[in-house]
């Protein structure tokens, strides 16, 4: 193992203990950690985004003469130079076209395909049979039936939960709870593989204590 | 490579079989390229007639290559495909080119090329009428928005009923005020480009609208730099409604580094150190949600959180004071302006729930029945309502 390598684990040990030590309080080491992840990081982004946005998505095909729709990248171009009318107080109100055209897009895009997506495919594929099969295709097909229509019961904001209305309602609210719960179970489980992988790095790659 | 072949000139795969050994198998015929019917130019459809050789039990075809020639350059493949094989969708062409094609039929030592394909471009066209079913229900749905925004504008009150979450932000920005401390909004780690971090936007506009009258203290740290540039916009805007710009400054909101764990090392470093009295956490969380969450928690703040997505719910039920689950986080901007606009909007969704309970309702007790009994028109009204939702 050379000198940077040597150097490398240590650096980074020193990092994750430093990251870890916010745990007992906020300290002067995880100050400069923090502020060494945020410089590096944002320089980084500050890179990545420089050659995948305005080199690789604008440039190479904006100028690029084989290609027929050489004109789009230019309305993005124009549209980035917008916002930076901020700068300008007698034309910053220019950089609030760019935004209301992203919000736009994005609204206009989004509400075609989560509503294919989050509604119709949701609702067709809740249509089957619930009293039929082996049982346990009869306990499966009314989970999902019964759970379907409570959360959508619950998420039903016109009109209040009480009464018949209430208790589906408070069903949905029991299958949510249910779903988080598990969820919440099975995202501990990797974060603490997670947390395994940098104890394993402290005291194996850096310590040799685990071998 | 081939190189642009004549129909039935037989191709010796293996190399080195003499002449006499080629299994010779007749080509595909009627090879016709298509394009794809209402699609966005990216699809051709091949079909054609197998080789007559290609039968079920002791045939000599081994499968058919698919070639394909852009303009004027070398044919390659793209795909092979199994004997009996007799269309195929190619979905890797560019809208604007030329592309011809041929099939070859294969056998264990050769293949024998089709005729070569007419040249083909790829066309776009705009409606697809095999998803007529979803223009139907949007145009049901928008029109059930547009009555109610109509509804709501002509004063008739609309019902809407409690969100716990939502009714606690009034709260919430009272114990900052009366604490003198700051109140800090976490708008998700995405761009303008998600909807969730349009909702946080819009919320944000109403709690600043309020916070600009009894001026407390807010903080935004964003991880997107046109986020930061629409959070500036939306709090200008409330500032300005509220009769106070001079209140506002560029500083409320700031950007940290589009880096996930950058951005939670630096808001959890605020969090411990301006002590916030209040955290709003709404917008797109992932793994930092419960880092920030149980930060906020051990500060002493009220939490209101609020997200879509599945897996970071748990995470802010467990450390946050109030949580809005999903689609609450989209109503909560409706239900704290209560706005005829966006009253409307959530009035009209709230329609096409009930024609999806609806539906779920009669599909499911249709199909149970008409499984049970083998009823067959009650199967078919399952089919139907299959079919009105089916997106295929």
């Amino acid at each position: 193992m050379g000198f940077w390598d040597v150097f490398g684990i240590w650096l980074a040990s020193a990092l994750t203990i430093g990251i870890i030590s916010f745990l007992y309080r906020d300290n002067i080491f995880y100050k400069a950690c923090e502020a060494i992840f945020i410089g590096t990081s944002a320089g980084y982004w500050f890179i990545i985004l420089y050659w995948d946005n305005l080199y690789r998505k604008f440039w190479t095909q904006a100028t690029d003469p084989t290609n027929p729709e050489w004109y789009v990248p230019w309305f993005g171009f124009v549209l980035g130079v917008l916002i930076l009318t901020r700068l300008f107080n007698k034309i910053g109100w220019l950089s609030r076209w760019p935004l209301a055209f992203i919000v736009g897009a994005v609204a206009g895009l989004y509400m075609m395909i989560y509503f294919v997506s989050n509604a119709m495919v949701q609702v067709s594929s809740t249509i089957m049979p619930v009293f039929t099969g082996s049982w346990v295709d009869i306990i499966a097909n009314t989970t999902v039936v019964l759970g379907t229509f409570c959360g959508l019961v619950y998420f039903f904001f016109s009109k209040a939960h009480t009464g018949v209305f209430g208790g589906a309602a408070r069903v949905g609210i029991w299958f949510l709870m249910i779903t988080f719960g598990a969820s919440f179970g099975y995202t501990v489980m990797s974060r603490m593989s997670l947390m395994i992988g940098r104890i394993d790095f402290l005291f194996g790659t850096w310590l040799g204590m685990i071998r | 490579m081939l190189s642009f072949p004549v129909t039935g000139q037989v191709i010796d795969t293996v190399k080195a079989v003499p002449d006499s050994e080629l299994v010779v198998v007749a080509p595909v015929t009627s090879l016709i390229a298509a394009d794809h019917k209402y699609d966005d130019g990216k699809m051709i459809d091949l079909s054609w007639v197998p080789s007559i050789d290609d039968r079920l039990v002791e045939g000599n075809v081994m499968g058919y290559k698919v070639y394909r020639i852009e303009g004027d350059s070398e044919p390659e493949t793209i795909a092979e495909l199994a004997p009996g094989s007799n269309a195929y969708n190619d979905q890797s062409v560019e809208r604007g080119k030329l592309y011809s094609y041929f099939v070859s039929a294969l056998s264990s030592n050769a293949e024998t090329p089709s005729i070569r394909t007419a040249p083909i471009q790829p066309q776009r066209e705009w409606l697809n009428i095999e998803l007529i079913n979803v223009l139907i229900m949007a145009l049901v749905l928008g029109g059930a928005v547009i009555y109610f925004i109509e509804t709501a504008r002509r004063g008739k009150k609309l019902f809407v009923r409690k969100i716990a979450g939502l009714e606690a932000v009034d709260d919430a920005i009272g114990r900052a005020t009366e604490m003198g401390r700051p109140i800090l909004f976490i708008p998700g780690i995405l761009d303008m480009d998600d909807v969730q971090t349009l909702a946080a936007l819009t919320i944000l506009g109403r709690i600043t609208r309020v916070i600009a009258d009894y001026d407390t203290k807010i903080f935004m740290p964003v991880s997107r730099s046109l986020v930061m540039t629409a959070g500036r916009e939306t709090i200008k805007a409330s500032y300005q409604a509220a009769g106070r710009p001079d209140a506002y400054s560029d500083d409320m909101v700031t950007y940290i580094t589009d880096e996930q764990f950058g951005y939670v090392a630096a808001v959890d470093g605020i969090m411990v150190r301006e002590r916030p009295a209040t955290v709003f956490l709404l917008g797109a969380f992932f793994a930092e949600s419960l880092i920030l969450a149980e930060t906020g928690n051990s500060v002493g703040a009220i939490q209101i959180a609020g997200t879509a997505r599945p897996a970071q719910l748990p995470f802010f039920i467990a450390a946050c004071d109030f949580t809005l689950i999903g689609e609450e986080l989209f109503a909560a901007s409706a239900y704290l302006s209560g706005e005829p606009k966006q009253m409307g909007s959530l009035k009209g969704q709230d329609v096409g729930k009930a024609i999806a309970m609806a539906a779920i309702l009669i599909g499911v007790l249709t199909a149970t029945i008409g499984e049970a009994w083998n009823v067959e028109w009650i199967q078919h009204i399952t089919t139907g309502l299959r079919d009105i939702f089916s997106t295929r």
